[in-house]
């Protein structure tokens, strides 16, 4: 029997976008095929991102992807519209990543929640100016392989949380929803991972005769 | 007066300029005087800034459009089950 979908409604005031967005929903709830394909279109690219941020294999990659929109549209009526569709789905594909890590490490249970060390990884061990525009120095296919390569050496701990806050420009509340995190693990998360980026990327844009010095 | 591991601390708040006026015009001194935590602060600042224009992975057609075939195959199953 055909059950009757209920539009959700806005539950406070909502950015033209947000509206859009909900309305896009309400209308693929409906069976409008054509409004999740436009939900797909939009985010396929950084769900894929997200996923080969945190598997870091191209195949699981791509059976995330593809497990985070069925399901998606399989429980659509299960998003309450109080939060982005974006941060949703991406609960959703970070889960689905999580299990594929879980299957490929069968010695021990992965999750972002693991505890971290609060010490060392704070240490700062190079300090050197870089230049005004450091990625003038590079064409766009050297720095993307670059910056790609330096998020790749983070633990998946730290990744997720930067892909999402810094990359995908998340709010540090939208990325402890997605991410199922606290406030303060996604904060203290993402100062490492900062700061691990910083001092990799110093390797390639430190000023000419600057020398990298210990510090602290 | 901050220490350099107190600013190391509030680096991310005070990139996201998420501190209040008070401890935010402490770390604008101790920056003003430390030439380490300057460089830091600076260097973080322009790693944040480098991957923000960071463009995703182009998603092969094939992978994109299996996706597309997936999702459309669940429609037809979802109208189908709805008709029932």
């Amino acid at each position: 029997m055909a059950t009757e979908s209920v539009p959700i409604a806005a539950p406070f005031e909502l950015s033209p976008e947000a509206k859009e967005e909900l309305e896009l929903v309400n209308r693929a709830r409906e069976g409008d095929a054509t409004a999740f394909s436009t939900l797909l279109n939009r985010y396929e690219g950084k769900i894929f991102r997200l996923a080969m941020n945190i598997t870091q294999n191209r195949e699981d990659a791509e059976d995330v992807l593809q497990e985070a929109f069925l399901k998606a549209y399989e429980h659509l009526d299960q998003f309450q519209g109080n939060s982005k569709f974006y941060t949703w789905i991406v609960r959703i594909a970070v889960n689905q990543a999580l299990m594929k890590l879980r299957k490929r490490k069968t010695d021990r249970s992965v999750s972002l929640d693991e505890q971290i060390d609060t010490g060392e990884d704070t240490v700062v061990r190079e300090i050197a100016s870089w230049d005004p525009d450091p990625e003038q120095q590079f064409s766009q296919d050297e720095l993307h392989t670059i910056l790609q390569e330096a998020v790749d050496e983070l633990a998946p701990i730290y990744r997720a949380v930067f892909v999402l806050r810094d990359v995908d420009g998340l709010s540090t509340e939208e990325t402890a929803e997605a991410l199922g995190l606290s406030i303060p693990a996604v904060k203290s998360r993402l100062l490492r991972a900062r700061l691990q980026l910083r001092e990799k990327l110093t390797r390639f844009f430190k000023r000419k005769g600057d020398n990298a010095f210990a510090y602290m | 007066m901050l220490t350099c591991k107190d600013f190391l601390a509030e680096l991310s708040d005070f990139l996201d300029e998420k501190t209040d006026a008070e401890l935010r015009a402490k770390l604008e001194r101790h920056i003003a005087e430390c030439p380490n935590c300057w460089v830091i602060c600076d260097t973080t600042r322009k790693t944040i800034s480098v991957y923000k224009g960071m463009k995703c992975y182009p998603i092969p057609d094939e992978v994109h459009s299996r996706l597309l075939a997936a999702v459309e195959r669940k429609m037809e199953a979802k109208k189908a089950a709805g008709k029932a």
